[in-house]
């Protein structure tokens, strides 16, 4: 067998870098098809990068922290060590496809054994980090097919799953501090430790400089009863549990603003050059907090939403931000978005728009607070929702109407 | 506690509407003196009179044409077709003007059309067909297809009250050899809800009108083996369950769709669309059709048997999806 070269991924479009935050294996260390190899981080997304093919990583071309062009070789990895068959679930690979493994720079050729499965085979498969390879020959579906039944007693037992995440190498390499540390830092100065930004801080850095120059900012406020829809959701929580998902607030955010986007399409625009282009979907984008920044996964048409896919989907993205599961496709074309300073206590925002989009929606914390209703004095959940908005597209009246109109769904909300 | 068969179900709940709002009307052939071809409205000529209980002529063109005009003064017209083959005759009336209506001007069309469907009774080609797809493809309309009592008569007041044209497909082969106990308060089931008939893990066995019941009989057949069908009545085509039939397709991930109707164009391919589109990586096994032949019903015996999905031919499906 012949060596397989690793190249850096393309993980979006208009993306042609990409950072190599972390090795998960060290040279010399074995293999599996589909184990994840390494890290990176592209201005879009941080993901795992599983290894295309099964054998001993012969050699690290690129060390952590190095940013490359798409294509570049990043790895090598060589034929396994005499030992064949030690390896834990790989299954022999047939002789004619061994073959096409000659050509080293198409990692996709290094196909294992033909497998048959199904979608949802594969689907867990991947979820739970198993090279389906390893059930060769164990399918007990028509034709060998691996089955459900056969993926998950395979898992159960333990088979050859990785949590994610993946288990450390077993000798972990000590944490690389960036060597300007020391040398930088000067006591005369009163400098303290300098860290080079990440791939993903850079490209948050130059996207908000960006939009503040391209925009032309102004924020409005509004105060929002939440009684209703605290009530709602403490009603459907027990149905959307039983759906096994869990209800936020958040959804009925999301979906007054889906509602209020399609009355008020001038929001769910942008603009290209001198013409304004109304965009036909309305998929919002909320921004997530994750390590070392934030990512705004975007959920696709939201206006077609009713409140438990769109719980079912804005639970799920965050999640899979979090566990830097994100696809590109999962952070592409958002029309608009939310941002959620509340969950830390904050009062509210402005926000800055995330270009090419013209608005962004800050939902500051839900709080008890003395009212005035009737001219008595009552105490009521209220939230400051806040809408940055670009003047050069969206006029201040036309915001108040938008924000007035998510206001009046909000506040007369039907469980 | 007396038993309501299907067909009783229906009056009851068309009669107890009648009782609430005098809006309500039943117009159809020999709805009246005769007490209807399958007895729906017996007695009621006597209990609200002619006014509201109108014979027409044999013409489902006029019977929905009037209705339509009479709902659009603010009335609430139930029509009847003597058997749902003929409501072809008021295809123009239905599909270009109740269904439009709302749409071209705002002014919605609250008429019932009752369609006596389906085969099992020998009717031959004329009195046996399931015409529900022609509609389904219909927007403006709503289409239900009540499997039990209980939906039969929820499902005609639910339909009664809507704002909007129903055509309600009764099947002929329940009228009355389904039966059962009903509560005696005001009940409705609401359109587009889905209903589980039997809770399993292998194979949902999505279906509706009387192949409920085939589904049902195969489940008990299959129990014996160890595969464990989930029986899903869809109850109303349009608008359709959409969350509970992905649900139950992301439980047990292999999927069989059953109607009595025949195969192309019938809605076991809108439904095999909408869940490859949004379960497919939910799926274990290829989604499968059981469905009528593309012929027309035959009349004879026999043909008819062979013609109509049988239980037999779920148990043979299933075993082969469950072994994929």
């Amino acid at each position: 067998m012949a060596e397989i070269k690793v190249i850096m991924p393309q993980m979006g479009e208009s993306i042609f870098e990409g950072t190599l935050t972390k090795w998960l294996k060290k040279k010399g260390d074995r293999i599996k098809r589909d184990e994840p190899l390494f890290e990176i981080s592209t201005d879009k997304v941080d993901s795992e990068i599983p290894s295309p093919a099964s054998g001993v990583l012969q050699d690290v071309l690129v060390n952590e922290g190095q940013t490359v062009q798409i294509n570049t070789v990043v790895a090598v990895i060589g034929d396994d060590l005499p030992a064949s068959g030690t390896l834990e679930g790989a299954a022999p690979a047939p002789q004619s496809r061994a073959e096409s493994t000659e050509k080293p720079v198409k990692t996709r050729e290094d196909r294992s054994p033909e497998v048959r499965s199904s979608p949802l085979v594969r689907r867990i498969a991947k979820e739970h980090e198993v090279a389906l390879a390893a059930l060769a020959g164990k399918g007990t579906g028509i034709s060998g097919r691996i089955t459900k039944r056969d993926i998950l007693s395979y898992i159960e037992q333990g088979g050859s799953v990785t949590k994610t995440g993946l288990t450390p190498p077993a000798a972990p390499a000590p944490p690389t501090k960036p060597a300007a540390t020391a040398l930088q830092s000067s006591a005369l100065t009163g400098d303290g430790e300098r860290v080079p930004m990440t791939a993903m801080r850079k490209s948050i850095a130059e996207h908000m400089v960006h939009s503040r120059r391209t925009s032309a900012h102004v924020t409005t406020f509004f105060e929002v009863d939440c009684s209703r829809i605290l009530q709602a959701r403490e009603k459907s929580k027990p149905d959307f549990e039983r759906a096994g998902v869990k209800l936020t607030v958040t959804p009925f955010f999301v979906q007054a603003a889906a509602s209020a986007l399609k009355r008020f399409p001038i929001v769910n625009s942008s603009l290209d050059g001198d013409t304004i282009v109304y965009k036909l979907a309305i998929n919002i984008g909320i921004a997530v907090n994750i390590e070392g920044g934030l990512i705004v996964p975007v959920v696709k048409s939201a206006g077609e939403k009713n409140l438990l896919g769109m719980a079912r989907a804005i639970n799920d993205l965050g999640e899979r931000a979090r566990n830097k599961k994100l696809t590109p496709d999962d952070v592409k074309d958002g029309t608009f978005t939310i941002t959620n300073p509340g969950q830390y206590g904050g009062l509210t925002g402005t926000p800055i728009i995330n270009q090419p989009q013209v608005a962004i929606m800050s939902m500051g914390g839900i709080k008890k607070r003395a009212v005035v209703i009737d001219d008595a004095i009552a105490i009521r959940s209220m939230i400051i929702l806040s809408l940055s908005f670009d003047h050069r597209v969206i006029d201040g009246a036309t915001a108040d109407q938008f924000m007035a109109d998510i206001q009046k769904q909000l506040e007369s909300w039907q469980a | 506690m007396a038993l309501t068969t299907y067909v009783e179900a229906i009056r009851q709940g068309i009669w107890e509407e009648m009782e609430k709002d005098e809006r309500v009307f039943v117009l159809g052939e020999d709805v009246g003196i005769y007490g209807g071809a399958f007895k729906v409205t017996a007695g009621m000529l006597e209990r609200f009179g002619e006014w509201r209980i109108i014979d027409t002529p044999i013409s489902e063109s006029a019977i929905v044409g009037a209705a339509i005009g009479a709902a659009l003064m603010g009335m609430r017209p139930i029509a009847e077709m003597q058997f749902a083959d003929f409501i072809a005759c008021a295809f123009d009336q239905i599909t270009n003007f109740a269904a439009k209506s709302r749409y071209r001007w705002g002014a919605g069309v609250p008429i019932v059309i009752r369609a006596p469907s389906g085969g099992g009774v020998h009717g031959g080609p004329f009195h046996s067909q399931n015409p529900e797809m022609y509609f389904v493809h219909t927007p403006g309309l709503k289409v239900v297809c009540p499997s039990t009592a209980y939906d039969a008569k929820g499902l005609i007041k639910a339909a009664i009250r809507d704002p909007d044209p129903v055509i309600y497909f009764e099947h002929k082969y329940l009228y009355r050899r389904i039966k059962e106990e009903l509560p005696s308060d005001d009940f409705i089931v609401p359109i587009g809800k889905a209903a589980i008939r039997r809770h399993g893990t292998d194979i949902s066995v999505i279906t509706y009108g009387a192949m409920v019941y085939t589904a049902l009989e195969a489940a008990k057949e299959l129990e014996k083996e160890g595969i464990d069908l989930e029986v899903m009545d869809l109850r109303s085509l349009l608008p359709f369950d959409r969350e509970a039939v992905l649900d139950s397709v992301k439980k047990t991930n292999k999927v069989i769709l059953l109607h009595e109707d025949t195969r192309i164009g019938g809605f076991a391919g809108e439904l095999a669309s909408v869940i490859s589109e949004e379960a497919f990586e939910y799926l274990d096994g290829p989604i499968r059709r059981i469905t009528a032949p593309d012929t027309p019903v035959p009349y004879s015996p026999p043909l008819e048997e062979f013609f109509l999905p049988k239980a037999s031919d779920v148990v043979r499906v299933a075993r082969e999806l469950y072994a994929y």
